[in-house]
C-alpha cells in the first residue's frame, strides 16, 4: 500500500480516537482512507474534515485536552498554517500526532517531495521554546510502525509529536507489515478535561501565565522534559558504519537513495557507511559525536539546501569535514549523484 | 459581629453560584461580563450539569474564564473557540460544551470557524459578548464598531469608506441551515438579565436535547473602552448599539423569526 495508506491503516489499528485534516497534496489519500475504509464504524474514531488547517489542528487540540489518541495530517503549507496551534499544544502539554507529508516550498511551491521542512520541524516552526519530538520514517513499513509509537511517545511526555515524512514516502507503494490492533482508550488522564468527578475541581487545559516568574518555572518545566527526551528517545540507525572512513548522514527518503549508493560504493572495496536519524528532535548528536572519532568525514544528504547539516556539524564540531550535497524543489537525487559528491569531496 | 450573623439562612434571597470560585472577577466595574459569567454559572449548576460540561475560554476579557470557574475549562488561541468546542464535542458527544468569545474572537480572527462550525450544525453553545471594541487589549476597534464611533484604532471615528462596516454576524448565523437557536439578548437591567438566563438555559436544553447550534449573543458594554461611566455606558449602548444590534428572538427551534 501507498505509504500515506499506511498511516491511515496503522492508525486504525492503534485505537485512534480522532483524526481532523484538510485536503492537501501529496498527503490527501490519509482522509480518504480513513473514509473511504469507514474506520468510524471499524472502531468508533471520529473522521472530519475541517475548512481550513487552522481549523484541524484546533480541534486536535480540543479532543487532545480530552486526553483521547488524536491526530492530523497536512503537507508543508498546511503545517505552516497549523504552526500558531502547534506552539498552543507544546505549551498546555497536550498529546497528540501530526504527520507532515511535506513538499517543496517555499510558499505554495511544488507538490514533489522535499524535506525542506527540517527547520520549521525541529527548530520552532510555532513561536517560543519548544521542540516536537520527530520520528522520520525512510519506509512505508515505518510509516505504519510509527503511528502507535507517536502516540504513545505523544502521552508519555504530553507533547505533541511529528512524524516528518516526504512525499516520495506518502505516494511510495511498498508491502508492509501492518501493526496488531489495540482498543480504543476507555480511561483518561487525570489531566484531561473529560468532565470533573463529584468533588473534584474545575481542571484547565492553557498555555498562559501573566505573572512571568510564573511563566518561567512553567518554561522550566517544558526544558526538563526535552532533556529528558534527549536522554530517552535517540533513534537512528547506522548502516556499514563499522569500519566506514566516510559516512552518509541522512534521513527519511534521501536515506532510501542513499543506502544504494552506500551499497554501490561497498560493492567496489570503498569504505563508506549510511547513518539515518529516525528521531530528528531529538537528535542522535552523541552517537554522530562518537562516530565523528573513527570516520574521516560526513557527507548531510538533503532534498533541502541544508538544514539538518547544522545539527551534524554542531555534533561533529570540528573533528572532521562535513559537507553536503542536496537538491531543491521537489527534485530527488540519484545514487548516482550522491556517489558523486562523495567522489568529489573524499577523493573516493 | 461575624457574617453568618448578618447572613441568616432564612433571609437569604441571593447567593454565588457554587461553580463560581472566590477569584475576584478581572472585569471592570460596571461591565457586563461578570453578569454572564455568573448567569452561565448558574444555569450549568441548576440543571446539574457541572461534572459534564466543559467551558472553552479563548483569547480576549473571556481568557480567564478558567479562573471563575470551578468545573472543567480549556483555553484556546485567539478566534479558534468553535474549533476546539467541535473537537471536544465530536469526541466527547454526550457532554456539554460551550464557548464564551468576543466580538474579536468570534467575528473577526475567527469568522471562517464560527460560520463553519454553526454550518456542521455543531451540538454546542456559544455565547457570545458583542461590545463593539477589543477590551482587553485597550480599546481598538472591533468588526461590530459602530460607525463613527471612536476607538483606539479609529480615534477619529470608524469611517466605513476605509475601515468597513459594523458586521452584524448573528443574522447570518441565523441564516444557516446548522443552527437551531439564535438569540440576542442584553443584561443592562434585571429584566434583561432575566431573559438572559433564560436565553441561556434555552441554549443548554437544546444541546442537551441534541438540536444542534445554539448561539446566544449579549449585546453588553464596555465601559472603560468606551471612556464612559457605567450608567452613561448603559444609555449610550441603548441609544446606540441596540439601534443597530436588535434585541430579540433571530431563530427559535430551526425556525427563522419574523422581523
Amino acid at each position: 500500500m501507498k505509504g500515506n495508506e499506511a498511516i491511515a491503516e496503522a492508525a486504525i489499528r492503534a485505537g485512534a480516537d480522532a483524526f481532523f485534516g484538510y485536503p492537501i497534496t501529496p498527503q490527501t489519500e490519509v482522509m480518504e482512507y480513513l473514509m473511504e475504509t469507514d474506520a468510524t464504524a471499524r472502531t468508533g474514531m471520529v473522521v472530519l474534515q475541517a475548512e481550513s488547517e487552522v481549523s484541524a489542528i484546533n480541534m486536535v487540540y480540543g479532543a487532545a485536552s480530552c486526553g483521547r489518541r488524536v491526530m492530523t495530517s497536512s503537507s508543508s503549507p498546511g503545517i505552516s498554517l497549523m504552526c500558531e496551534a502547534i506552539s498552543y499544544l507544546a505549551g498546555a502539554e497536550l498529546p497528540c500526532l501530526i504527520v507532515n507529508v511535506s513538499r517543496g516550498g517555499p510558499g505554495l511551491g511544488t507538490i514533489q517531495p522535499s524535506q525542506a521542512d527540517y527547520f520549521q520541524t525541529v527548530k520552532g516552526g510555532g513561536h517560543g521554546d519548544y521542540k516536537l519530538l520527530t520520528l522520520a520514517p525512510s519506509s512505508v513499513q515505518e510509516m505504519a510502525d510509527f503511528v502507535a509509537l507517536s502516540f504513545d511517545l505523544a502521552f508519555k511526555y504530553r507533547n505533541p509529536v511529528m512524524i516528518l515524512s516526504d512525499g516520495a514516502i506518502g505516494q511510495m507503494m511498498e508491502k508492509v507489515y501492518l501493526p496488531e490492533e489495540r482498543p480504543r482508550l476507555t480511561e483518561f488522564p487525570d489531566w484531561a478535561t473529560t468532565g470533573t468527578r463529584p468533588g473534584q475541581h474545575g481542571r484547565t487545559i492553557t498555555s498562559l501565565n501573566l505573572l512571568s516568574s510564573v511563566h518561567e518555572v512553567h518554561n522550566q518545566r517544558l526544558q526538563a522534559k526535552y532533556r529528558q527526551m534527549e536522554q530517552e528517545e535517540i533513534r537512528y540507525e547506522e548502516l556499514y558504519c563499522d569500519d566506514a572512513e566516510y559516512v552518509v548522514v541522512a534521513f527519511g527518503i534521501s536515506a532510501r537513495i542513499a543506502q544504494n549508493t552506500v551499497e554501490r560504493l561497498r560493492a567496489a572495496g570503498k569504505k563508506v557507511g549510511l547513518f539515518r536519524p529516525i528521531t530528528l528532535y531529538p537528535f542522535p548528536a552523541p552517537q554522530l559525536a562518537a562516530l565523528a572519532k573513527r570516520v574521516k568525514g560526513f557527507l548531510s544528504v538533503e532534498l533541502s539546501a541544508g538544514q539538518m547539516i547544522e545539527d551534524v556539524k554542531l555534533a561533529v564540531g570540528s573533528q572532521v569535514p562535513v559537507e553536503f550535497f542536496g537538491r531543491l524543489g521537489g527534485m530527488v537525487p540519484t545514487p548516482e549523484e550522491i556517489e558523486g559528491a562523495l567522489r568529489k569531496y573524499f577523493s573516493l | 459581629m461575624d457574617v453568618k450573623d448578618i447572613i441568616r439562612e432564612e433571609n437569604l434571597v441571593y447567593k454565588k453560584s457554587r461553580l463560581l470560585t472566590d477569584t475576584p472577577f478581572n472585569f471592570c466595574p460596571g461591565c457586563g461580563h461578570g453578569t454572564v459569567v455568573r448567569l452561565i454559572a448558574e444555569v450549568i449548576e441548576e440543571m446539574g450539569i457541572e461534572h459534564d460540561t466543559v467551558g472553552i475560554s479563548p483569547v480576549g476579557c473571556s481568557v480567564f474564564l478558567y479562573d471563575f470557574y470551578d468545573f472543567d475549562v480549556v483555553e484556546a488561541a485567539h478566534g479558534r473557540a468553535t474549533a476546539v468546542a467541535t473537537g471536544i464535542k465530536r469526541v466527547m458527544p454526550d457532554k456539554f460544551v460551550f464557548t464564551y468569545q468576543g466580538d474579536g474572537d468570534l467575528a473577526a480572527i475567527g469568522t471562517g470557524e464560527t460560520i463553519h462550525a454553526c454550518n456542521r450544525g455543531e451540538n454546542f453553545v456559544i455565547v457570545f459578548i458583542n461590545n463593539g471594541i477589543y477590551g482587553m487589549t485597550g480599546g481598538q476597534m472591533a468588526p461590530t464598531t459602530l460607525e463613527g464611533m471612536k476607538t483606539a484604532t479609529c480615534p477619529r471615528g470608524r469611517d466605513v469608506k476605509t475601515m468597513g462596516y459594523p458586521l452584524n454576524i448573528t443574522p447570518l448565523l441565523a441564516q444557516l441551515d446548522g443552527t437551531y437557536y439564535v438569540t440576542r439578548q442584553a443584561v443592562h437591567t434585571p429584566a434583561a438579565v432575566r431573559k438572559t438566563k433564560r436565553a441561556l438555559r434555552q441554549a443548554f436544553e437544546n444541546q442537551k436535547n441534541k438540536k444542534g447550534m445554539s448561539i446566544v449573543e449579549v449585546v453588553s458594554n464596555c465601559n472603560s473602552g468606551w471612556g464612559l461611566p457605567p450608567l452613561q455606558a448603559n444609555r449610550w449602548m441603548e441609544e446606540n448599539m441596540f439601534a443597530k444590534y436588535q434585541l430579540g428572538d433571530m431563530k427559535v427551534d430551526g425556525v427563522l423569526q419574523m422581523r
